[in-house]
C-alpha cells in the first residue's frame, strides 16, 4: 500500500495554545513583526525532534543575540545565501549517523528559515540545488517583501509600486518598477512533493501546512506572507489585518501544490466561488506608507495597474487549480 | 611502541591518493563540486559510493559555496565531513571558510592548488590557498602523492582534536601532484580507522547551564552561529588563535604517531629541514617544488656548497619557533613564493618568514623569489641560479634585488 503523504493530524486552539513554545519570547523583534508571529506558529507544528537552521536576516538577528537565544530547539545560522545548503548538510549527517547507529532518534525533522532576500535573490541557487537533490526538509520563506534587516531595500519579492530605500518613490519613478517574482510557482516547477502559501491571519491553515511540509518525505516549500510595519510604513497593530487583506484582495492567494497539483485553500477558494467577496487592492494598499505615493494624483493610475496584475495572476492561479 | 605496518604499494596520482585516504577515514558526509584539477578526487569517491565501498552520504552540490556549507552543518551535527576544491571554487567558498572555522567545525578539505583568474589558468600555483590565509583554517602543503595520502589521514586527527577543533586544508600542487602517477604506500583500512578513531565531540556548557555535547542534538537546544556583537565577538576570535597555538603542538604529535605505524614522517609535521645543520645558504619553499630543490641541494652539497632547504609544510599555524631555530645560523635565505601579493612588497611566504626572523640577532639576508605562477615550470637550473644568487649575497654582503622573479619574461 502506498504510504500516505501526510498524517491525519488535527488540533484544537486550546491544544496549540498549551503546546510549549519552541520559538520563545524575549527576542528583539519590533512591535507588530509578523515574521516573529509566523515563526512561533510554525514551531507549534513540529511533531518531534527538530533541528532549525536560519539564513541571515531579521529573524536570525532578533532571536540569537549572544549569549541569549529564543530557540528551544537545536538551531544554527551560518550565512545569508545558504539556508537550504545548511539543511542539506544537517539532513545528510542525520541520515548517515542514523544508519551507522550513532544517533538514537528514530527521525529528526529539519526546518530551514529564510526571508525574501535569502530566498528570492541570494539564496535561490542553494534552494534550487537542495530541492533538486531531494533532501527531506521544510523550507519556510517568511516574506516581508524587502531587505528589512539592512533597512528596507527592494528584493525580488518586493511588489510593483512599493517604495523602498533602493526603489524609492521619487518625482519621476513611482517605487519599484518590477513585479514580485512568483517564487512558489518556481518551486512547484522543481517538481517537489509539497509547496504551499500561507498567511498568519489564517493561523490554523498556516500550522496545518507547516505540519504537512514537515511530514512529507522529501523537500517542502512554504511561502508565508509576513507584514513588516517598519518596512511597510504600516500601523504595528495592523500586521494581522494586512495578512488577511492580502488574501481577501487576492494579492496573496492561499494554495497548495501537492505533487504539482494546485488546489486553492479555503480562504481563497471562498473568493473563487463568490468573486463578489474579493476586495479591491486599494483597500490593502492604502494602509501602507510604502504605497502612499500611489494615492497622489501623479501616480494614481498605478493602483489600477496593480489591480490588473493581481487579477491576471489570480486568473492564472484559478486555471491551475481547475477553477475556471 | 607500535611497529611499522606492512603496506601495499599502489600506483596513484595525488587526487586518487586523497580519495583513497578519505575512503579509509570513515567519513560520514562528503559534499563537493567538480573543478579542475581536483575533479578526480570526487570522481573516484563517487565510484566508491556507487560500488558500496563506503558508508558515506555523498552530496553533489550545485556550487562550492553549498558544498562547504553542507560540510560545515554536517560536521556540527556530529558527522565527519570532507570536501575538495581548487582555485575559483575555493574563492567561492571564501565566506564559508570563516564561518566553518568560527563554528569550530573540523572539516577537512583537499585543495589541488591552482591559479586564480584572470586570465583563466588551470595550472598550479598557490594563489588560491594563500588568498585564504586569514580564514582560520590550518594549511598543510604536501610534496608528493604519498604525503597527500598521509596528510589527509592526519588532517582528520588534527582537526578533530578537542584542543584544536579547526578545519584543515591539505594543499597538493595541481597537475604536478594531482594528476601525476606515483607509487604510494597505503595502510590497511582498519589501521587508518583505528589511527583516526571515532569523531570526538567535546562537552560544552549550554545557555541553559547544561553540560552537553558540542553538536546540533535534539537532546539539547543549543544555538550555533549566533550574532555576537561588540561585547562578545572579540573573545570568539581570540579563542580561534588559541586553537591555532594548540595545533602547533598537536600536528607534531600526530606526525609522530603516524610515523610509528607508517614509517613515514614529514619533519616534525610543521617544518621539514633538509641539510640545514651547517647550511650557509638556504631556500624556503612549499609544496612539490621541494622535490626539485632537494635534488639541487644534493648537487650543491656534492660540490661542497653548504646549501640547505626548509620546507614549510604547515603554513597555518606558522611554526615560528622552528623557523627561527632552523634559519638563525644561515647567512642568506631565499624565500620561494608561488603566489603574489600585489603591491605588498613580496609574496606571502616572504612576508611571514622575514617577519619571523626580524627579532633574532644577526639575522640572515632574506630575499624573495617568486616563481611558477600559472603552472610555469621551474627547472633545476633556475633553482641553481637562486643558490648562486644567495652565494653572491653572502660573498658581497649586498642584496641587489630583494624581490626576484624566476623564469619570467621581462
Amino acid at each position: 500500500m502506498k504510504k500516505e503523504m501526510f498524517s491525519e493530524w488535527k488540533f484544537t486552539a486550546k491544544e496549540i495554545a498549551e503546546k510549549p513554545d519552541l520559538f520563545l519570547s524575549g527576542h528583539r523583534a519590533c512591535a507588530g513583526c509578523a515574521p516573529a508571529t509566523v515563526l512561533r506558529l510554525i514551531m507549534k507544528a513540529v511533531r518531534g525532534p527538530t533541528i532549525v537552521t536560519n539564513a541571515t536576516g531579521c529573524m536570525e538577528v532578533v532571536s540569537s543575540i549572544y549569549p541569549y537565544t529564543s530557540w528551544a530547539v537545536p538551531w544554527i545560522h551560518t550565512a545569508f545565501e545558504n539556508a537550504a545548503a545548511n539543511a542539506s548538510g544537517i539532513e545528510s549527517a542525520l541520515k548517515i549517523l542514523k544508519k551507522k547507529g550513532k544517533i538514537k532518534h528514530e527521525h529528526v525533522d529539519v526546518i530551514a528559515l529564510a526571508g525574501d532576500g535569502g530566498t528570492y535573490d541570494i539564496g535561490i541557487q542553494a534552494l534550487s540545488g537542495a530541492v533538486e537533490r531531494g533532501h527531506d526538509f521544510l523550507y519556510v520563506l517568511y516574506d516581508n517583501e524587502a531587505y528589512m534587516n539592512t533597512g528596507i531595500q527592494r528584493s525580488g519579492g518586493t511588489p510593483f509600486g512599493a517604495s523602498t530605500t533602493t526603489s524609492p518613490a521619487g518625482t519621476v519613478i513611482p517605487g519599484k518598477l518590477q513585479n514580485k517574482k512568483p517564487i512558489a510557482d518556481i518551486m512547484v516547477a522543481h517538481e517537489i512533493p509539497y509547496v504551499a502559501t500561507a498567511s498568519p491571519f489564517y493561523w490554523r491553515d498556516l500550522i496545518t501546512k507547516a505540519r504537512k511540509g514537515i511530514e512529507v518525505d522529501g523537500p517542502a516549500f512554504l511561502h508565508v506572507f509576513a507584514p513588516c510595519p517598519r518596512g511597510w510604513r504600516s500601523d504595528p497593530a495592523k500586521s494581522i489585518e494586512l495578512s488577511r487583506l492580502a488574501v481577501e484582495t487576492c494579492i496573496f492567494p492561499l494554495w497548495e501544490a501537492i505533487n504539482g497539483e494546485y488546489q486553492l485553500s479555503t480562504p481563497s477558494k471562498v473568493l473563487a466561488l463568490a468573486p463578489q467577496k474579493k476586495k479591491p487592492v486599494r483597500e490593502y494598499l492604502k494602509l501602507q506608507g510604502r504605497f502612499r505615493h500611489l494615492f497622489t494624483p501623479k501616480f494614481e493610475k498605478l493602483t489600477e495597474e496593480i489591480q490588473r496584475i493581481t487579477d491576471e495572476r489570480w486568473q492564472r492561479l484559478l486555471r491551475k487549480c481547475g477553477m475556471t | 611502541m607500535q611497529s611499522v605496518i606492512k603496506q601495499e604499494i599502489l600506483a596513484l596520482n595525488g587526487d586518487e591518493a586523497v580519495a583513497l585516504a578519505v575512503k579509509q577515514s570513515d567519513v560520514d558526509v562528503v559534499a563537493a563540486y567538480p573543478i579542475t584539477p581536483q575533479t578526480i578526487m570526487v570522481e573516484r569517491f563517487s565510484e566508491y559510493v556507487a560500488n558500496g565501498e563506503v558508508e558515506t552520504e555523498f552530496v553533489c552540490t550545485e556550487s562550492e559555496h553549498s558544498a562547504l556549507t553542507a560540510c560545515l552543518t554536517a560536521s556540527v551535527t556530529g558527522a565527519r565531513a570532507f570536501t575538495a576544491s581548487a582555485s575559483a571554487g575555493l574563492a567561492l567558498m571564501h565566506e564559508i571558510l570563516f564561518v566553518t572555522s568560527g563554528c569550530r567545525a573540523p572539516v577537512v578539505m583537499a585543495i589541488a592548488n591552482r591559479a586564480l583568474s584572470a586570465p583563466l589558468n588551470i595550472h598550479c600555483d598557490h594563489s588560491d590557498t594563500m588568498a585564504q590565509r586569514d580564514s582560520g583554517w590550518i594549511q598543510i602543503y604536501v610534496e608528493n602523492a604519498q604525503e597527500a595520502y598521509d596528510s589527509v589521514i592526519q588532517a582528520f586527527k588534527i582537526a578533530e582534536n578537542p584542543k584544536v577543533l579547526l578545519p584543515v586544508i591539505v594543499g597538493l600542487d595541481g597537475f604536478t601532484l594531482s594528476h601525476t602517477l606515483e607509487n604510494v604506500k597505503v595502510l590497511p583500512d582498519n589501521i587508518v580507522r583505528k589511527f583516526i578513531g571515532t569523531r570526538q565531540l567535546p562537552f560544552v556548557m549550554t545557555h541553559e547551564g547544561k553540560r552537553a555535547l558540542f553538536k546540533l542534538d535534539p537532546e539539547n537546544s543549543m544555538s550555533m552561529g549566533p550574532i555576537a556583537l561588540q561585547n562578545y565577538y572579540f573573545e570568539f576570535k581570540r579563542q580561534q588563535e588559541e586553537a591555532m597555538k594548540n595545533a602547533l603542538e598537536v600536528i607534531p604529535q600526530v606526525n609522530e604517531e603516524y610515523a610509528q605505524i607508517s614509517g613515514r614522517h614529514y619533519g616534525d609535521g610543521l617544518l621539514e629541514p633538509y641539510h640545514l645543520e651547517d647550511a650557509e645558504i638556504a631556500t624556503v619553499c612549499l609544496g612539490s617544488t621541494a622535490g626539485t630543490v632537494k635534488t639541487v641541494v644534493d648537487e650543491l652539497r656534492s660540490e661542497g656548497v653548504k646549501a640547505g632547504l626548509l620546507r614549510l609544510r604547515t603554513f597555518r599555524p606558522l611554526p615560528v619557533e622552528g623557523i627561527i631555530r632552523y634559519l638563525q645560523k644561515v647567512k642568506a635565505v631565499g624565500i620561494m613564493d608561488r603566489s603574489m601579493s600585489f603591491g605588498g612588497h613580496g609574496g606571502p611566504a616572504f612576508h611571514e618568514i622575514r617577519h619571523t626572523l626580524y627579532d633574532i640577532q644577526n639575522r640572515p639576508y632574506i630575499v624573495n623569489y617568486i616563481y611558477g605562477l600559472g603552472g610555469r615550470d621551474t627547472s633545476p637550473s633556475q633553482i641553481h641560479r637562486i643558490y648562486e644568487n644567495l652565494q653572491k649575497i653572502v660573498r658581497t654582503d649586498h642584496v641587489e634585488h630583494l624581490i626576484n622573479y624566476v623564469g619570467l619574461r621581462e
